[in-house]
């Protein structure tokens, strides 16, 4: 029956045995022998293939934008021309738009998520809190094409007709708020993105205001502060890095975005100072002329634009995560 | 500076009553969400709706059959792919594993749960349906399997090491090989997360539409096994919402109901099950 | 903890009880279209969204006469369907561009064209208060999509419409977001009656636009322009008529202003008759002739002359022998324009090369 299984190294979770390098491999064979190291071996076989699905994930994408990265080379994050017809492609109106659609979504949903937490964390009766939380928590399900149709029908309209002429009126003197108005265009994304992302931003800020010890709390109340500064002055700070992580979080959600901005952004490869204008975002094109392009510079074009978004949503989440991190000691759960 | 005691209190009751309108406003937006496609689909849903096939363009009375029935296999080859990755790679992170390796598949974890949708169509696009000459639902299950990875992973990790440790030294000190003690101690103890894991991953890749597009691509009939393009519901939506025929409009809002409804479902469920018997720590 | 283990084991019960009976029960034959024999046969196709009602009446049709065969075809623009035509991932594409030389090297294996229908595309606008049918110069048409011409009172658009009153706002242009044969025949009308745009802009499926928003197929740019006040897009002739949509008159090259219809396309194809016989891809925009229509091309289908597989060749031939006799008989209940009988002939030829 092999070896002895309930000794001390055993039971220590992954510890090589000790020994020279034969002795490590006697050890090895002769664990092999034991359930144990299959058991290791499979489960190490299953972790390492997500290693390398995303090797080979990055790896295909680079390779497939040869052509264009030889073509442009560094031009292609500045040239702000898309011409299938004369071959020229830039990826600057698609980072722009993706940018801005984004930074637009935060813009929203950070005070309404990181307000609604607080309200869910400091405020609301336990049983209230759980029960809301559990809703808005639903809203994080909800699949990004229905986002998108409810976009379309509802969402545009009433931006087109009441909210963007209002702007246009009172903040008109902006050249944010200048311009025509067609009811598709950036806001109306970033209106949508925001939606989409408030349930993170609240979820994860929740948890984090939850966690700040009472203490925290009681000694500000003690010393004459009201409900809200003592909130605002001592918690919110307490719990600042989970807080910027999981607007790291959402911020790589909505980068990645597609359906939903797709169908309310426009679809214009054009770089405007105007929220209502029509633009065009990185995913948005992909999914619009991928599988349309005839050229195979064309074709890689759009991968290259499908790498450089990859590549901005690692170095966010990375970030995120050491944010993250930093606050709570582990890894938050959320989809 | 002093501000009076009437200040700070007014800014305390308008700063608290704004979050309540934060919280508010969110919870609204679900119902309103939920509440439109009710109104505007509930009213196309029938049982024919649920059985028929769609039919040619312009012409009334078509249905959806194929695209729920094929969502429902896109989902089957997903899981197949990716939960056994997911599951056992969780297993890997939590029970064995040292310090380098396991931070590395961590991180690309993380890696593949940041890739936009999309990209991950272009992907399954290069790897199966361009070798394969042929857009299929295996590519679109494909698609869907690398995305449910990292949550799978995430969560089963998670919920094992939530185990006490005190459950597998007693596995160990009972004699049990450490392999047997995680599959019938560990692994028990920590089911009712993981399982909820794995429905809140189906839930979350079952809308998904954008990596769908150009791997199942579409079928105005019922494909046949695995290897032909597939009708989905997310796609169905995305196209017939976009057209300029108020039925298919209508179908648009019957079929969003549906996934949205399995959705909910899902979700609402695997939260139930999870909350039974823990209680949430309060500060 | 008895009872949270029976009630997740029933919930997950429920869960793939409904999964597995939804993968695995199948419908009876009379709630839906005839069950699929054992000799069924699936052939998939992808292209053009303008003739997509037609196609898929057709191919409703011939399934009905052969129920044994299904023809996939889903409609996601020309160059969509050029492309995954050439990466042979379907089985036959279709597109409103017919493919030039240069293009037809880069594949690598021979094809022929199908021309199937004639089509119109046709200027359409919305602009509250305004239902007259308005008439369009070529100049106009150019000038508003360069960007030239912006807003609704310019004379170039006033002038051939005396006692219309045209409001002071700016145009909103609306094209094709995607590859699509549809922004060709446009394009390629608009390269032949300015040079600007000939030398700026160019004709191709998907072009680098100077002004106006992007919509996803024919359905986007109708929908979008039904939805947006003072704005004009252009659309093949059938989603106008379906969507009730207003279109305008266009000022053709005998200098009438011609208000497109199946007489006027068939009027077109007729003036091009002599060139048609030398090549089907003959551009029949701008076509000379009294009464023909400017903007109309042909719409076609994309075939590879080997195909291998015998069941499906067979389906094939046998579908565009149909659609040629017998299907050209329910082209013009949707308003789409018959082939005229010089372009059936030519194309009997070019089926029978496929082996």
């Amino acid at each position: 029956m092999g070896s002895p299984s309930a000794t001390a190294s055993d039971i220590r979770l992954g510890r090589g045995s000790r020994g020279g390098a034969a002795g490590r491999v006697r050890a090895w064979k002769l664990r092999l022998a034991s359930g144990d190291a299959i058991a290791h071996l499979i489960t190490l076989i299953f972790a390492a293939s997500i290693f390398l699905v995303t090797v080979l994930l990055v790896f295909e994408l680079y390779r497939s934008c040869a052509l264009p990265r030889h073509k442009f080379g560094w031009n292609f994050f500045v040239t702000t021309v898309w011409d299938p017809v004369f071959e020229n492609f830039g990826a600057l109106p698609f980072i722009y738009g993706t940018v801005v659609t984004s930074a637009l979504a935060l813009l929203l949903a950070v005070p309404l998520g990181v307000g609604a937490a607080i309200f869910l964390a400091e405020l609301a009766p336990p049983r209230i809190s759980d029960a809301l939380t559990f809703v808005i928590e639903l809203l994080a399900a909800v699949p990004s094409v229905i986002f998108g149709v409810l976009g379309i029908f509802v969402l545009v309209p009433i931006m087109r007709e009441h909210v963007e002429p209002f702007l246009k009126s009172t903040l008109g003197f902006l050249p944010l708020f200048q311009g025509q108005i067609f009811g598709v265009g950036f806001l109306t994304a970033g209106v949508v993105l925001a939606l989409m992302i408030v349930p993170f931003i609240l979820s994860v800020s929740r948890e984090v205001l939850l966690a700040v010890p009472v203490d925290q709390r009681e000694a500000a109340l003690a010393l004459g502060a009201t409900r809200w500064e003592s909130t605002w002055k001592v918690v919110v700070p307490y719990a600042r890095a989970g807080i910027f992580g999981s607007i790291f979080l959402a911020l790589a959600r909505a980068l990645g975005e597609t359906m939903a901005v797709t169908m309310v952004i426009g679809n214009e490869p054009k770089i405007s100072a105007s929220l209502f204008s029509p633009g065009y975002s990185i995913a948005a094109i992909i999914a619009n002329e991928f599988t349309e392009a005839t050229s195979d510079l064309y074709v890689q074009a759009l991968i290259e634009l499908g790498l450089v978004l990859f590549i901005l949503t690692f170095i966010i989440n990375g970030l995120a995560r050491l944010l993250i991190l930093a606050t709570t000691g582990r890894g938050t759960e959320h989809p | 500076m002093r501000h009076s005691r009437i200040w700070r209190k007014t800014v305390n009751n308008v700063m608290l009553g704004l979050t309540g309108v934060c919280a508010v406003a969110t919870v609204s937006v679900l119902f309103f969400i939920l509440g439109y496609l009710v109104y505007n689909g509930g009213r196309y849903l029938s049982w024919a709706f649920l059985t028929r096939l769609p039919v040619p363009v312009g012409e009334t009375g078509g249905g959806m059959a194929n695209a729920i029935v094929g969502s429902g296999k896109i989902l089957l080859i997903a899981a197949a792919l990716g939960l056994p990755v997911g599951f056992l790679g969780g297993v890997y992170l939590a029970e064995f594993g040292g310090r380098t390796f396991p931070f590395l598949v961590r991180y690309t974890a993380d890696l593949l749960n940041g890739v936009p949708s999309i990209v991950m169509g272009i992907f399954a696009y290069a790897v199966v349906v361009k070798p394969m000459r042929s857009f299929s639902a295996l590519a679109g299950g494909f698609a869907l399997g690398v995305m449910l990875v990292p949550i799978v992973l995430r969560s089963t990790e998670e919920f094992l090491r939530a185990v006490p440790t005190s459950l597998r030294e007693g596995a160990l000190a009972l004699g049990a090989k450490k392999w047997r003690s995680i599959a019938t101690v560990v692994i028990p103890a920590a089911y009712k997360g993981i399982a909820t894991g794995i429905l809140l991953s189906l839930a979350r890749v079952a809308g998904e539409t954008a990596p769908l597009i150009f791997t199942s691509f579409g079928n105005p009939y019922w494909s046949r096994g695995f290897n032909e393009p597939t009708s989905s519901l997310p796609v169905m939506i995305y196209t017939y919402a976009l057209s300029a025929y108020d039925d298919w409009h209508r179908q648009a809002w019957a079929a969003g109901l549906v996934l949205l409804a399995f959705v909910l479902v899902a979700n609402v469920g695997a939260k139930l099950i999870l909350s039974r018997g823990m209680s949430s720590a309060r500060g | 903890m008895k009872r949270n283990t029976l009630s997740l084991r029933l919930f997950l019960g429920v869960t793939l009880a409904a999964l597995v009976a939804g993968l695995t029960l199948q419908p009876k034959p009379s709630l839906t279209a005839p069950a699929p024999s054992p000799d069924r046969l699936q052939i998939t196709g992808a292209g053009a969204t303008f003739p997509y009602p037609i196609y898929s009446k057709w191919f409703d049709a011939f399934h009905k006469a052969h129920p044994e065969i299904e023809f996939n075809y889903q409609s996601i623009g020309s160059g969509g369907g050029i492309q995954q035509l050439k990466s042979g991932t379907v089985d036959f594409g279709a597109s409103d561009m017919p493919l030039p030389d240069k293009l037809l090297e880069t594949f690598p294996f021979r094809i022929i064209q199908v021309p199937t229908v004639l089509g119109a595309v046709m200027p359409t606008y919305n602009i509250p208060g305004v239902t007259a049918e308005l008439k369009f110069t070529p100049e106009a048409l150019a000038g508003i999509y360069l960007g030239k011409i912006t807003k609704w009172n310019d004379p170039e658009i006033t002038k051939p419409n005396p006692g219309v009153r045209f409001p002071d706002n700016d145009i909103v242009v609306v094209h094709r977001s995607e590859g699509s044969g549809t922004t060709f025949v446009w394009t390629d009308y608009l390269s032949k009656v300015s040079e600007e745009w000939k030398n700026n802009v160019g004709s191709n499926t998907s072009v680098n636009w100077p002004v106006g928003l992007g919509g996803k197929g024919n359905e986007g740019v109708s929908g979008t322009v039904k939805n947006t006040p003072y704005s004009i897009g252009y659309v093949e002739l059938i989603y106008a008529v379906q969507n009730h949509m207003t279109y305008g008159e266009v000022k053709n090259s005998s200098g009438r202003f011609i208000k497109a219809s199946l007489a006027t396309v068939a009027a077109a194809a007729a003036a091009a008759a002599d060139e048609i016989q030398k090549d089907v891809r003959v551009s029949i925009t701008n076509s000379p002739g009294r009464d023909a229509y400017p903007i109309c091309s042909f719409t076609y289908l994309l075939i590879p002359e080997k195909i291998s597989d015998a069941g499906k060749r067979k389906a094939i031939t046998d579908f565009l022998h149909w659609m040629l006799t017998s299907g050209q008989g329910m082209v013009e209940a949707l308003d789409y324009g018959r082939l005229p009988k010089a372009v059936v002939t030519i194309n009997t030829e070019h089926i029978s090369k496929i082996s």
